[in-house]
């Protein structure tokens, strides 16, 4: 059966990786490559690296670091951020990139997403809508990192999408960016009745149990930036967490698959001291591939 | 004197990065066979997969290594894994983007994914891929071990060939294997551990041929 993914997006500014919040503020985290690095190694399902000093304009999309970042992924690996020619997609993939994320540019040039799908296949393609909620149910669709309104509602934008050919949609909310109140369900739901494509949720993850509302509206991918990088094996507690709720998610992981208990702030709760106690000591032998 | 190691076919059909770097990673020994015309020292070909499958077909005959890879598969009966498209493109014709004639190298067709209205398309993620007969490729890999897919298309021959299959809306095929032709339907280099293993084995049978 086909698992929903954990999908972790790496906010680049300049060199560094940040975390992103309302599409405003950024705050550093580190190493881009050290990020990646750690992400392929805690089991996630797919990355999506998203270049925000490319998008607005101020330069070209950093594919040497994707290429240095590529380099240490055995999973998917997504790009986006000013790619705005057919000659950005043919670079972003011959970086390392298996998919490019194209939002801005598709607004003011629809055939990008169609030459790109045509070079390289529907499934090299992800749209991505962000959009800013008006209230009542209604949404806004934006370009270039929130900052230009696009013509059209996020709903029509990812019906033309699809049209020219996207492979999958990836939705994030600019008002849940960061803000750790859970993704915004509605507008997910919207765009998913919109499109028959796979659907990726983004914006707004604090907690497990907010994966969890996502997963259980059968969204194509769970996705999270800040989430990933607030504390260690995240992507792995997560997973345990979604997969204890019943939710199908992909746990291949060597770690023991005990049931954990989180706070209200999503972090894993100290075991109780018996069973502390009644651990031992064992030597894990790692596999040699 | 052709370059030695697996040779990974790039004619632009996308990112043959991701093989690349898997095949670094496991320190198989691997060269790109851009611009090359020569593979009779390669120990095995691999044909990546990214790429519509009209624009692939067309790179592949406009990179002048079609006559050379027949004979080093026909006749030389080197091991060719195809990955994804690269499998696709093994079959006498495909339905995407229009009816297109493949390389026939098997009796097989390439036909739409129509996995039902519940479920979407293209089949993008990780999936669960069940062995049905005993395979080189799959030594020490767990039956039902995930692998990524990311496609529209689905690769229909005699089940003689199907060593794996995959469900999404009733079972197609995962992977092929007819003599030193294999074939995978999802991305090894894109499955983390159960990939590198898979690729791991394919250099032990290319290791094998010589």
């Amino acid at each position: 059966m086909l698992k929903t993914r954990l999908i972790a997006v790496v906010v680049i500014k300049g060199e560094v990786a940040v975390q992103s919040y309302e599409f405003k503020r950024y705050l550093p985290i580190g190493d881009p490559r050290v990020v990646v690095d750690y992400l392929n190694r805690w089991g996630v399902d797919e990355i999506v690296l998203l270049d925000i000093d490319a998008t607005r304009g101020s330069r070209r999309p950093n594919f040497e670091l994707l290429k240095a970042c590529a380099h240490l992924c055995h999973v998917p690996v997504a790009f986006g951020g000013g790619i705005a020619s057919l000659d950005d997609v043919s670079a972003a993939i011959y970086s390392g990139a298996d998919k490019v994320v194209i939002n801005s540019a598709a607004l003011r040039l629809p055939s990008v997403v169609s030459d790109g799908a045509l070079r390289f296949g529907n499934q090299s393609i992800i749209a991505a809508i962000d959009a800013r909620s008006c209230g009542q149910g209604r949404y806004e669709a934006f370009g270039h990192s929130g900052t230009i309104p696009a013509a059209c509602s996020p709903t029509e934008l990812a019906k033309k999408f699809e049209a020219s050919g996207a492979g999958e949609v990836l939705v994030t909310s600019i008002d849940r960016d960061g803000s750790k109140r859970g993704y915004d369900l509605e507008l997910v739901t919207q765009i998913q009745s919109a499109v028959s494509l796979p659907v990726i949720a983004c914006g707004g993850v604090g907690h497990p149990t907010h994966f969890l509302d996502a997963a259980r509206i059968r969204v194509s991918g769970l996705a999270a930036a800040n989430f990933f990088n607030h504390s260690e094996h995240s992507v792995l507690v997560a997973k345990r967490y979604l997969s204890a709720a019943g939710a199908s998610v992909r746990l291949d992981h060597d770690a023991e698959k005990d049931r954990d208990r989180f706070d209200e702030l999503g972090r894993t709760d100290k075991k109780e001291d018996p069973y502390l106690d009644s651990l031992y000591i064992e030597r894990f032998v790692e596999e040699v591939i | 004197m052709g370059r030695s190691g697996i040779a990974i076919v790039n004619c632009g059909l996308g990112n043959i990065g991701s093989v690349a770097n898997a095949l670094e990673w496991l320190q198989e020994p691997y060269f790109l066979a851009d611009g090359v015309t020569d593979l009779n020292d390669a120990s095995g070909i691999i044909l990546p997969g990214v790429g519509a499958f009209s624009a692939a077909m067309q790179r592949l005959g406009d990179s002048g290594l079609l006559d050379e890879l027949r004979n080093q598969i026909y006749g030389r009966h080197k091991p060719v894994l195809g990955i994804c498209i690269g499998m696709q493109i093994l079959a006498r014709t495909s339905e995407e983007g229009g009816l297109h004639s493949g390389l026939g190298w098997l009796d097989a067709s390439v036909v739409k994914l129509q996995p039902g209205d519940a479920l979407r398309v293209p089949h993008v993620g990780w999936n669960n891929v069940s062995t049905v007969r005993p395979s080189r490729l799959f030594k020490g890999i767990d039956n039902g071990a995930h692998f990524y897919f990311d496609h529209s298309y689905r690769f229909v021959c005699d089940s003689s060939f199907v060593t794996s299959v995959c469900d999404y809306g009733g079972a197609f095929n995962a992977s092929i294997e007819s003599g030193n032709i294999f074939a995978t339907q999802f991305h090894p280099e894109k499955s983390q551990r159960n990939g590198l293993k898979l690729l791991r084995n394919f250099g032990a049978i290319c290791r094998e041929y010589r």
